[in-house]
This record gives structure tokens, C-alpha cells and sequence, in this order.
């Protein structure tokens, strides 16, 4: 990874920070209702497995922590704040909020809040593939609780059986909502969970982006090329509770402590003023940027959209005048 | 018109569109290489191969899951889940996800799937295998719901509900499968919303749908010899349930008996009593009626398992109570 790309995504791990932060505030000012789940911690997951991907060209899914891999995917970030803020601007028209971020255009193919839900859909999305023939890859982002899930173990094993062009990304973040992995899980490192598949699976540092980035080029480039699937365990972090309605306390103070230290933005600035490659005022200048960019864009475009109306509210439930209903066109 | 099988118009309904269409695929378990354990995708396997016809793993949640998946990039799978009972688990996938893309995606997304299964009860097969599902499934906004009780519907559905851009569940019968019927030569495409009038008459409306139709018919045809004249309307649409439909023969005969092989409880028949109530109280000259199944976990035991389920007799009992006959 080249240094323009190491401030490339900097900036873009940034702006995600900032974004979901400001979520954070605007939930708190009630702009933003339902169930809110925050990405600060585990940027680098969906940063460093994306950019050695084809995001926009390969589908990816994932559950309701979304936000910010449908951004990278290229989902305008004005459309997703809107749709948080349930507005008709917003990317899914205000029906879907938080957990249901969509920006089909981008091939980026949903959130889903039923964990677990989006595994066989993943695979069905790389057999839609492998049927049409095209080079794109399904990717699959789940957090390690999914893998608790009837539809982990099904899927792993049709995705093996059938050798379906599809990349499984596990951001293990140590929690399952507000219980920790080794009070819920047998067995605590996911990727030896997968082996019973015959899946090629590896564990790496989900914080520093250049080992996210240096693995899933190696997945990436295995699933593209037709030998079937992959999983990559990315251990992570995330600062603030699962969601919204989750205090934190189960937690001990030590060791999220422990993993602030270790943060992906943190770390990779660090890394590119030690080399010279920027300054600390380039980083503020940047971080400016963002927040300005952030509040004079972005929230003033959710702010300032108009609500869905009243009367189209049973639009989207089913197609409009499909022909085959009455019979067909004939 | 050719007489076939209602097994063998489904198989035909599958083989034209996957001619027709290189994304029409198939999916589920023994469907395959077996065959379909009721024949619906004979010889399919050995004519569009692996990649189209596929013999799943017992994973019902899973593989209708990976269909639904699919049907996002475009494919068009016809899903054969080998019992209703199994379907339970796959109503994951069925409802969160199938039937509620559209919606929660704003338009961007469907799942154009069409998930087919039998139900009811067919020979002591016991409580886990002899569900009668169709309610749980058209409660759920997003799914259209139809039943075939003919061979014709059984191939002229199919057809429609594989180029319908929305998920489609086809509720079929255990019992059905060797039915014969009139299947037109042409290609047909049967609607997926409306009901039909199977039986003209001006005394009294028997509501059926798939098996009970039958029962309907016949009771219709004993009581025709006392001089009651019966109605009989095939709901082949469970969701939505053609309301201007049932609105229309209810106001013409005035008197209504809903006939389901299900439970009672929440199901077709309460739904059709409610948009009578909505529609055309005024019209009745007495309370409708229903009948239905015992509300039982349904029993082994051959003489148990009949005294659970309606027949012809039970809606001709019904009929007479009602007109005081």
C-alpha cells in the first residue's frame, strides 16, 4: 500500500469515525430514532477488506451495523444520514432506517437485523453470480456472534459444497451484545470454526488496516478466482455499546482501555507522520475537513429533507401493477 | 386439452420456464437427482444439471435463503420445501427477509422467489408431518399467497408466480398431487389474485381453497339433490383475499359457510367472516359459519386423525344447520 492510498484511507476511516459520532449526537437530540449500533473501533474491518476488493462492483451484505460499509460501497453519506434521519431522501426512502441501509446501485445489498440473517443470502447472492457468469464476489461482513446461528453452519456448507465465489468477513469483536465471546462461544477463535468446512480461513489484526488489507488481498483474490469460498476472522473492537440502548457496563474499564490504544485511525496517522508523509496539523487540517464536510453537507441535507408522505405508505409492499398478478399482459 | 396429473402440471410449468428463462432454476431437497418426492421436478436434472436443478442439504431456512439471495441478482428460483411442517423453519428467511426487502430497501430490492409447498393432512403421518400452514403465511404483508385446487391452477400459477416480480408462496396438498384435470395445450397463465365461481348457485356460499374446494363441490352436489341450491367460490388467493369477490356472492346468496381443512382459530375462515362483516353485513339473512378443524396437534391413530379434519359431510351438516333444514 502506497502512501497516497494509506491517507486516502485515513481520511475515509476518519470520516467514518466522525459520521458515526455524529449519529451519536444526533440520536441523543432525537433526530435519529429506533436502534442505533456504532462502528467507531472497527473501521479498519470494512475499510481494509473493501479497498482490496471491488467496492460498487462486488455485492457485499451485512447486519444492522451498516452505515458505514454502504458508504464505502458509495452510498452517498448525505442519502444514509437521511435515511437515519427517516426521511424521503434517505437511501431507503426512510423505510428502512438504521439497520436497513440499501444502496443497490452500488451493489451494496443491505443491512439485515435478524443476526445471522444475511449469511445465506450472501451465498445466494455468489450462486446469482456464478449463474450470470460475471467476476464479481459476494462479501459477507457478520460480527462473531452470528456464527452462533443455525444459518452460519448451513451456509458454510453449501458455500463449500457448491464452491460459490463468496467472501465471509468475521469482525469479532469479543461481545455478543452485552455477553462476552468466551461466556457464549465453545470456541473462541472463529476461523478454526470453519475448518470442519474445508474452508481456507485466517485470523489477522482487524485494527491495523495494512494487515487487514495485506489478508484480504489473499481472500479476495482466492474467491475471485473461482476456488470458492473464504473466511477471514478480523479481531476488533468497538468503543461504545452495542447499540444505542446498551450502557456498556459489562465491560471492565482496563480493557477497553487496552484497546483504545490500539486504534485503527490512531495508529495509521501515527505510522504516516513517523514516515514524514504527513504532520500533525495535516491530520487537524483533515480532521476539519471532515467535520465541516460532516455538518455543512451531510447534516444540513438530512436536516433540511422532507419526510415521507402519509399517503404513500403501503408503496414498496408489492410491486406496482405487476402483469403476471392478473395472468399477464396478454 | 390434455388431462393430467396435478403433479405432472407442475413439472410442465417448471420446464417451459426454465427453457424459456436460463435463471429459472430449482431448488430443494431430493428434488434432483431423485426426482422430487412427489414427482413435481422428474426428470429435470437430467435436462438443465446440477446447476440449475439442485438437490439441497436439509437446510429449509438456509436454502430458501440462498434463493431468496439469488433472486436479488436476478435468478428466478422455484423453491420446493418437501413439507409445510418444514417450512416453519424456513420462515426466517420467509418473512424477514424475502417478503420485506422491498419495503425496508425503499423499492430498490424484491426476491422474486416462488417457495412451493404441500401441506395437510394426508395418511397417519402424524402431528409433525400433517400442518395446515396457509394462515401463518398470509398474515405476512410483502408474500402473495395462492393455493391451486386443479391441476390448471396448479401449472398456470406456477408459470405466473415464476415471472411475478414478487415472492410468491403456492401452498400445495399432500393429497393433490395425483388429482387429474383439464390442462390447457397452450401455455397458461392462471392470476394470483381473485377467487373463482366453481359452482353457480343462490341459496348459500361455500368458501374453499385447494382440498376443501372439493369437499365444497361435493357437499354442493348432494345437497342440490334436497333442492339447495350452494355457491361454491375456490379462494385460490389467500393474500390478498379477493374481497370484492367474496363481498359479491355473499350479497347474492346471503348466507355464507367458510370451509378449511385448518384450524379455527386465526385463519381463512375468521379472515372471510370479517370482510363479510365489512362488507356486506346488511346482506345476511343468518351468521356465517365455518368449518374447520379440530384444534388439536393432529393424532396418529386413523380413527382420531378423521375425526379431526372437515369432509363433505361436515359441510353438508353445516349447510342444513344453517338454512334450518
Amino acid at each position: 500500500m502506497n502512501a497516497a492510498d494509506k491517507k486516502r484511507l485515513l481520511r475515509e476511516m476518519l470520516f467514518a469515525r466522525r459520521f458515526e459520532e455524529r449519529c451519536y449526537e444526533a440520536y441523543v437530540e432525537r433526530k435519529i430514532g429506533g436502534f442505533l449500533h456504532l462502528y467507531p473501533g472497527q473501521e479498519a474491518c470494512a475499510f481494509g477488506v473493501l479497498d482490496a476488493a471491488r467496492p460498487g462492483h462486488d455485492y457485499v451484505i451485512t447486519g444492522y451495523r451498516d452505515h458505514v460499509h454502504a458508504i464505502k460501497c458509495g452510498a452517498d453519506p448525505k442519502e444514509v444520514m437521511a435515511e437515519l434521519f427517516g426521511k424521503e431522501t434517505g437511501s431507503s426512502k426512510g423505510r428502512g432506517g438504521s439497520m436497513h441501509i440499501f444502496d443497490t446501485k452500488h451493489h451494496f445489498m443491505g443491512g439485515y437485523a435478524l443476526v445471522g440473517g444475511p449469511f445465506p443470502l450472501a451465498v445466494g447472492m455468489a450462486k446469482g453470480i456464478k449463474l450470470k457468469g460475471g467476476d464479481e464476489i459476494s462479501i459477507c461482513f457478520l460480527g462473531d456472534a452470528a456464527n452462533n446461528q443455525g444459518t452460519f453452519h448451513e451456509t458454510l456448507n453449501m458455500a463449500a459444497l457448491w464452491e460459490l465465489p463468496v467472501l465471509f468477513v468475521c469482525e469479532n469483536n469479543l461481545y455478543g451484545i452485552g455477553t462476552r465471546i468466551d461466556r457464549s462461544t465453545a470456541v473462541v477463535d472463529q476461523y478454526k470454526r470453519v475448518c470442519g468446512y474445508n474452508i481456507p480461513a485466517a485470523q489477522v489484526d482487524g485494527q491495523d488496516i495494512e494487515k487487514v488489507h495485506a489478508a484480504a488481498k489473499i481472500a479476495v483474490e482466492h474467491v475471485r478466482s473461482g476456488k470458492g469460498p473464504y473466511f477471514l476472522e478480523l479481531m476488533t473492537y468497538r468503543y461504545r455499546g452495542h447499540s444505542m440502548s446498551d450502557s456498556n457496563a459489562y465491560r471492565a474499564k482496563e480493557e477497553e482501555r487496552m484497546w483504545s490504544k490500539r486504534d485503527p485511525i490512531i495508529m495509521l496517522r501515527d505510522r504516516l507522520i513517523k514516515a514524514g508523509e504527513m504532520s500533525a496539523d495535516d491530520y487537524k487540517k483533515m480532521d476539519d475537513d471532515v467535520l465541516d464536510h460532516i455538518e455543512n453537507e451531510i447534516i444540513k441535507f438530512a436536516e433540511e429533507s422532507p419526510e415521507p408522505k402519509v399517503e404513500e405508505l403501503e408503496r414498496y409492499v408489492l410491486a406496482d401493477n405487476d402483469p403476471w398478478v392478473k395472468g399477464g399482459a396478454h | 386439452m390434455a388431462v393430467m396429473m396435478y403433479w405432472e402440471a407442475i413439472r410442465r410449468a417448471h420446464d417451459e420456464e426454465m427453457t424459456r428463462d436460463p435463471l429459472v432454476i430449482c431448488m430443494g431437497e431430493d428434488i434432483g437427482v431423485a426426482g422430487g418426492t412427489y414427482k413435481a421436478t422428474q426428470g429435470l436434472y437430467d435436462k438443465y444439471g446440477p446447476e440449475r436443478v439442485i438437490d439441497t442439504p436439509i437446510s429449509e431456512n438456509s436454502y430458501t435463503g440462498l434463493g431468496i439471495g439469488a433472486s436479488f441478482l436476478g435468478v428466478r428460483p422455484i423453491i420446493e420445501i418437501m413439507s409445510v411442517n418444514f417450512a416453519w423453519l424456513a420462515t426466517d428467511q420467509i418473512f424477514n427477509s424475502a417478503a420485506k426487502v422491498r419495503y425496508m430497501s425503499g423499492g430498490q430490492l424484491t426476491a422474486p422467489v416462488v417457495i412451493r409447498s404441500p401441506g395437510g393432512t394426508a395418511h397417519q403421518l402424524g402431528a409433525q408431518h400433517s400442518a395446515r400452514m396457509e394462515k401463518v403465511f398470509m398474515g405476512v404483508a410483502g408474500l402473495r399467497v395462492v393455493t391451486p385446487s386443479s391441476p390448471k391452477q396448479a401449472y398456470g400459477m406456477l408459470k405466473s408466480a415464476v415471472r411475478c416480480d414478487d415472492p410468491v408462496f403456492i401452498y400445495e396438498h399432500e393429497l393433490m398431487y395425483n388429482m387429474k384435470g383439464e390442462v390447457p395445450d397452450a401455455e397458461y397463465f392462471h392470476p394470483l389474485e381473485g377467487s373463482e365461481v366453481t359452482r353457480s348457485g343462490k341459496d348459500v356460499t361455500l368458501f374453499g381453497y385447494n382440498i376443501s374446494v372439493h369437499w365444497c363441490m361435493q357437499a354442493a352436489e348432494q345437497l342440490a339433490k334436497n333442492g339447495i341450491d350452494c355457491e361454491v367460490i375456490d379462494l385460490y388467493t389467500l393474500s390478498p383475499l379477493d374481497r370484492a369477490g367474496i363481498q359479491k356472492s355473499v350479497s347474492k346468496t346471503h348466507r355464507a359457510v367458510v370451509v378449511e381443512e385448518a384450524e379455527a382459530a386465526v385463519g381463512v375462515g375468521s379472515e372471510v367472516m370479517a370482510i363479510i362483516n365489512e362488507e356486506c353485513f346488511f346482506d345476511l339473512d343468518a351468521a356465517p359459519v365455518r368449518v374447520s378443524a379440530v384444534n388439536v396437534p393432529i393424532p396418529y391413530n386413523h380413527r382420531l386423525e378423521k375425526a379431526t379434519i372437515p369432509n363433505a359431510k361436515s359441510v353438508m351438516a353445516a349447510v342444513r344447520k344453517l338454512l334450518g333444514k
